[in-house]
């Protein structure tokens, strides 16, 4: 990001102050152009008349009346270019990893969207190792799609587990309100899979100030276009954690006087998360750029504005739980969804893919009911009983997190659960799917 | 001379220009950006200073930047081409773009001006008419397009000149009409309209009176919609909202179809781009993308322009209505639409209503429904705009402005519930919460009784009766336990699953189950109420449920088999058996 300007306009008197804004009287001020005050990133919000109001990116804590401020001309933007690979960057996309700064073009962040009528539709599949993932919520090139998980689950880990072992051509990592030890984890665990060249950060961690966060966003998925657009890369993107994002929003639009909407949240959440998440898009030439993100929710509960308006934005969701009869950390089949699923479903992947996976997730569902008899008192039924087991075996060999097989072998895992617990006719799978792969 | 201003102000869209001269509301401006002009609309004025909202990024404007008034509102253009395009929310090509991405200030002409028209005249020299008279007609694909006096003329008008039956491009002169002072005005094949003003031109719109076919059987046979009439989908994300919109633009039996994606995913659009040029009209044989129009205002183009998409739709249904056309309109999702609303009313810094939203949402929206309805033209021949929206109720709760204000609008309530999607009884409309006002209407009841058979009405509402005892039944069952009930409540229960699992859900991605025609759900629901009026005697829950999951099962299959086929009536004899047995 640019920081030197010959013709930068400076200017001493502040009118107003706040903990996010301060404004002041200017000529000649563009809308989203940057500017330092104080020695600080700030960018043009509001024009009014002659006032200009600036958000402070880093906080305004002890700007003084008379700082100095000096404005750019022009809206943030990222130099890009091949060198941007294996770098770890701040906010503002400056090197935070010691190494030089990146030479390439300049572009502006935030950049137009696609054009709808020049998408195409997504049909790549994308392999995780996971069989919550890959056998019931498949996932898809140019796919966007969020973990949903408490704060108490390890979201990050499964992301960059999930980012490694997917085969794409770039990663980049935007990390906001990431604590140091997720950062600090997340680096680790991308140099010990020997994959750094291919990866690019852009971080914004606990001890930096919250508003920062808003850059980061805009920062990856302009260095993804890049990849995608000018490269034909696959490109695979992490937004980790989007909760903190719109809580940073809601910081800066409280600081403005908005009218705040459901959950405190600014009215244009909605539009503000669809303007990242709709940057995922498969191209007509190849390149694609996929997102996954991570929504932190409190106490599982997904009518909050923030996982609401994410869930219609998205692709589904990934929804992470702790499964209290084994103790282990599953793909909940129930309320994760791929929307995407179905168009590389028995398509890239067996035949009987469909059918395994709807006949797993019925009989778990059978096993959950079951489950609320035992509670309430009821006799358990023998089928009751096979489906008691069945649900815990499926949870252990497919539904939890730390399951790394192909998707033949889960169809196959599945198919030898189905055996052992079911006959043929209560897993109400079609006929001709049956005779070529039960296993008795 | 055009009025013309300066920026004194912005913040994100919203732009404060002090300007001379006279400025209209909802009139639209051009706003210099360094050469680039970008399109905005006037939505307040103070003394000298017009607010209006960009329809694209501000980025770089700067304060002082010129402006120049159009002098007119949000117009676009009407005339032969319409259908099979794609368009942004202010009708600009969006085949016709060449760049990847969305260019600020390109603006891309919505007809292709150099294509030929056949076009044979209907009207002839010395014929009165007036505003959406029919002069000719071009055959657009296999629609007959009626070139009409342009909604915009005034009065009545005598034609002068008729162009002979030929080949002509839409700029070309078709007729010139002669206006009551025996001035001539010449008409072309296009015509521009104000977006926010309703189109007039006809005799009279009455009551809806007669049905409107979807193929869905949870809206055709348990609430109806009426041809010209209004709809409206609420549910919360994942339940099933755009697959039913696909669903009833695939099957029903319009002669046009304008579908909004207002505000919604990138990715959902491009679904309809590939697959309806491909998929077949069951009604035409010819292909899906030949009735329809795409107005795409996804959930990351400008938030001006999404609020602005509702409207071109409905004024591209309203021009096909005037040429006695069957238009259906859908929108998905008007929450979209009344969120950019909001954006907007905050920005201008309004006394806010309920959930931040502008205290008028109501009367916005019921004043938008109002444009739909069926009419008589003036010429004696009947058009209808029939519209269904879907609603994005924040939180799934509708208790929400937007789905309270949808609800005092729209007659047709299709309530999509969480519970059914996720027990996967799609489509998840809920049958006890969703309404139509139209079976209310003796006129539709009387088209339906004539349509499909006498008595229908009461059929419906029995089963619809079924499914509400049933529900009380299961809620019995599941306090009291399998054991702890009399087994008539089982039977009572497994008779609301029968219709639930036989009428209710709909495989939408089953060719055959898809679409069920109007004699066909007669068919089936006579059969289902046959076995739902008969008493039976089983001496344990476990038989009664076992007796019905194998004729539910039965069922099911006969709605996956082709109507009348051999397969069909195979199952339709296991059916009689069972019905012919009794209990065993």
């Amino acid at each position: 990001m640019a920081t030197t300007n010959a013709f930068a306009r400076t200017y001493t008197q502040l009118e107003a102050i706040t903990k996010a804004t301060v404004s002041l009287r200017a000529q000649g001020i563009s809308n989203d152009e940057l500017a330092i005050v104080d020695g600080r990133l700030a960018q043009v919000v509001k024009i009014k008349g002659d006032s200009v109001t600036l958000q402070v990116f880093s906080g305004t804590e002890g700007i003084p009346t008379d700082a100095e401020v000096r404005f750019f001309g022009e809206a943030p933007s990222l130099n890009v270019g091949e060198g941007l690979a294996g770098r770890f960057f701040n906010a503002y996309g400056e090197p935070i990893d010691g190494g030089p700064k990146v030479e390439g073009e300049k572009r502006f962040i935030g950049g137009p969207s696609v054009n709808p009528y020049k998408r195409e539709q997504p049909s790549q599949l994308i392999p995780t190792g996971i069989a919550g993932i890959d056998l019931n919520n498949t996932l898809v090139s140019g796919q966007k799609i969020p973990f949903f998980a408490d704060p108490d689950q390890p979201y990050n880990q499964v992301m960059a587990q999930v980012a490694l072992r997917a085969d794409v051509d770039k990663i980049i990592l935007g990390g906001m309100g990431l604590s140091n030890d997720d950062y600090l984890y997340f680096k680790q665990a991308f140099e010990s899979a020997g994959a750094l060249d291919k990866i690019i950060c852009f971080v914004n961690t606990t001890e930096q100030p919250p508003v920062e966060r808003l850059l980061i966003p805009d920062m990856v998925l302009t260095a993804a276009e890049y990849f995608a657009v000018d490269r034909n890369e696959k490109v695979l993107v992490l937004l980790t954690d989007m909760t903190l994002y719109a809580d940073a929003l809601c910081i800066v639009s409280n600081r403005m006087d908005q009218i705040p909407s459901k959950d405190s949240m600014p009215g244009s959440l909605y539009s503000d998360l669809a303007k990242i998440y709709e940057k995922a898009v498969q191209l007509p030439s190849g390149g694609s750029i996929t997102i996954i993100a991570v929504t932190t929710l409190n106490d599982g509960d997904i009518t909050h504005a923030i996982p609401d308006n994410t869930g219609y934005i998205t692709e589904g969701q990934l929804f992470l739980r702790q499964d209290t009869d084994t103790g282990k950390v599953i793909i909940d089949p129930f309320r994760s969804l791929s929307r995407l699923k179905q168009l590389v479903q028995n398509k890239k992947t067996r035949e009987d893919h469909s059918q395994v996976m709807n006949a797993s997730v019925r009989l778990y569902a059978d096993a959950q009911n079951a489950k609320t008899k035992l509670e309430n008192g009821f006799d358990l039924s023998d089928y009751d009983m096979r489906c008691l087991d069945y649900a815990k075996e499926y949870a252990v060999r497919l539904l939890a997190i730390d399951v790394n097989i192909p998707i033949e072998e889960m169809l196959d895992t599945a198919w030898e659960i189905f055996g052992k617990y079911f006959s043929k006719a209560e897993t109400g799978i079609k006929e001709s799917l049956i005779e070529k792969y039960w296993k008795a | 001379m055009k009025t013309t201003g300066v920026v004194t102000g912005i913040i994100s869209n919203l732009v404060t220009i002090a300007f001379e001269g006279h400025v209209a509301e909802n009139e639209i401006c051009y706003v210099d950006l360094n050469g680039v002009k970008l399109m905005a609309e006037v939505i307040k004025v103070t003394g000298k200073n017009a607010f209006a909202q960009v329809f694209e990024s501000t980025r770089g404007l700067k304060q002082g930047d010129r402006v120049e008034f159009d002098g007119h509102m949000l117009e676009i253009t009407l005339g032969p081409g319409l259908l099979s395009s794609s368009y942004d929310g202010l009708q600009n090509n969006l085949a016709t773009m060449e760049d990847i991405f969305l260019k600020r200030g390109e603006y891309t002409a919505p007809l292709d001006s150099s294509k030929e028209w056949d076009f044979t005249p209907i009207a002839a020299v010395g014929d009165k008419v007036s505003a959406a008279s029919w002069l000719g007609e071009v055959k657009e694909g296999w629609l007959p397009h009626k070139i009409m006096v342009p909604f915009s003329f005034k009065g009545s008008y005598t034609v002068a000149k008729v162009a002979a039956a030929g080949k002509y491009r839409i700029d070309d002169t078709i007729a010139v009409l002669k206006d009551a002072k025996g001035e001539e005005v010449p008409v072309t094949m296009v015509q521009k309209w104000p977006v926010k003003v309703a189109v007039g031109g006809y005799k009279e719109k009455p009551r809806p009176y007669r049905i409107m076919e979807t193929g869905v059987r949870t809206i055709d046979t348990l609430n109806p919609i009426a041809e010209g009439g209004t709809g409206f989908i609420p549910g919360p994300f994942g339940c099933g909202k755009t697959v039913l919109q696909h669903a009833i633009a695939k099957q029903c039996d319009a002669d046009v179809i304008v579908m909004a994606a207002c505000g919604e995913r990138a990715n959902e659009v491009v679904e309809i781009f590939k697959e309806f040029p491909e998929l077949i009209d069951p009604n035409t044989g010819r292909k899906l993308m030949e009735r329809t129009t795409i107005i795409c205002n996804t959930s990351n183009m400008p938030v001006a322009a999404r609020e602005a998409s509702v409207y071109t739709a409905m004024t591209i249904c309203e021009y096909y209505r005037a040429m006695g056309l069957k238009v259906l309109l859908l929108a998905d999702s008007t929450s979209r639409w009344a969120q950019a609303l909001r954006e907007m009313s905050n920005r201008m810094e309004e006394l806010p209503g309920a959930d931040a939203f502008p205290v008028d949402l109501s009367s916005i929206i019921s004043n938008f429904y109002s444009r739909a309805g069926i009419v008589t033209l003036n010429n004696g021949k009947t058009g209808s705009v029939t519209f269904i929206g879907t609603v994005s109720p924040a939180g799934g709760n509708l208790k929400e402005p937007v789905t309270e204000s949808t609800k005092k609008a729209a007659r047709c309530f299709y309530a999509l519930a969480q519970g059914r999607a996720d027990s996967k009884r799609y489509p998840a409309v809920d049958p006890l919460d969703s309404y139509s006002k139209y079976l209310e209407y003796p006129e539709i009841a009387e088209c339906l009784n004539n349509l499909i058979c006498p008595g229908w009405v009461d059929m419906v509402l029995k089963a619809k009766n079924l499914v509400r005892r049933g529900k009380e039944m299961a809620e019995q069952i599941n306090i009291l336990g399998d054991d702890g009930v009399p087994i008539t409540y089982h039977e009572t229960f497994w008779k609301s699953e029968l219709v639930d699992f036989v009428i209710l859900q709909q495989d939408a991605f089953d060719e055959i189950d898809s679409r069920t025609s109007l004699e066909r759900q007669k068919f089936m629901l006579s059969l289902v109420l046959e076995f739902c009026d008969k008493t039976y005697d089983f001496e344990t829950f476990e038989e009664c449920s076992a007796y019905f999951k194998n004729l539910i099962n039965s069922f099911r299959q006969m709605n996956f088999s082709e109507w009348q086929s051999e397969k069909f009536n195979s199952y339709l004899t296991q059916i009689r058996n069972i019905l012919s047995d009794g209990n065993n």
